[in-house]
């Protein structure tokens, strides 16, 4: 019950800010939004008891990349809305894609429940104390079945940080 | 709770995140749909991890984290040169190579 309660507290932002994240003009209101979103979203995460991603969410998303993004936003004077244009077929079509996507995305969600024999699918949850505690469990597998990966994703983050300084120093020569 | 639940969160962030990817212009909030799709996909890898009891979904989820934090660098650093040779920052005017 107070699950549900949680739930769907944390999921109603999630929605209404990603909304006014995407209808917003000004740049800088949808980095805000976007930032309650992911908030919220961590919640969903603590609500799902994994609470080593709780944090990092909260450390890496919002204390990392969406001052990385505000940084840039004033960076480039952004925070003044741009001015407005018309709204123009082209973004009703795309509008109304997006949506036949996602009405067939979500009745196959709807009728996948019903089927009988749908464990799979739909399992049920498994016993609160299974993952417990949380960041012990994901450090074993993160540095055990999951070691070569890992060490993939910081030759990632390396060559990323030499793009970035690369892409946006200035040109010396020229 | 059904997981149902989180499943339809987190198509919804994703429709929300493709709307923006497919409508907005500036090419700082397409970036930041990105985001919002990413996050969304982290949604179901920690709900089906917690429903098998495996910890293996949130590994993955830390995975796409980390790829989100080097595609926002990379990706601001492109506006950022490209802001710097074009002055503008709409996608609609990104048109150099446009037939």
């Amino acid at each position: 019950m107070l699950d549900s309660v949680i739930f769907y507290f944390f999921a109603g932002i999630a929605i209404v800010s990603a909304v006014l994240m995407i209808t917003r003009r000004n740049a800088i209101h949808s980095a805000i939004f976007l930032i309650t979103t992911l908030l919220a979203t961590a919640g969903i995460f603590l609500q799902l008891r994994a609470e080593f991603l709780f944090i990092s969410q909260i450390i890496l998303f919002v204390g990392g990349i969406m001052v990385l993004f505000i940084f840039v936003i004033i960076l480039v004077r952004l925070d003044v809305p741009l001015p407005q244009v018309r709204w123009r077929t082209q973004k009703w079509i795309a509008l109304l894609v997006t949506l036949a996507v996602g009405m067939e995305a979500g009745v196959v969600l709807w009728f996948a429940r019903k089927i009988p024999g749908q464990g799979l699918i739909f399992p049920n949850p498994a016993p609160a104390d299974k993952l417990h505690p949380n960041t012990e469990e994901l450090a074993r597998s993160l540095f055990g079945s999951y070691l070569l990966p890992f060490e993939i994703a910081s030759v990632l983050l390396l060559v990323a940080m030499v793009g970035a300084v690369v892409m946006a120093k200035k040109r010396i020569d020229a | 709770m059904p997981i149902g639940h989180y499943l339809f969160l987190s198509l919804a962030l994703f429709l929300i995140g493709a709307i923006g990817v497919i409508t907005r212009r500036n090419v700082l909030i397409v970036l930041m749909s990105i985001e919002l799709i990413l996050n969304a996909v982290n949604i179901n890898l920690v709900a089906f991890s917690r429903y098998f009891g495996d910890v293996a979904g949130q590994v993955f989820a830390l995975f796409i984290i980390a790829a989100a934090a080097a595609e926002a660098a990379v990706g601001l650093g492109i506006i950022i040169a490209f802001l710097r040779n074009r002055e503008t920052v709409l996608a609609d005017e990104m048109d150099l190579l446009k037939w």
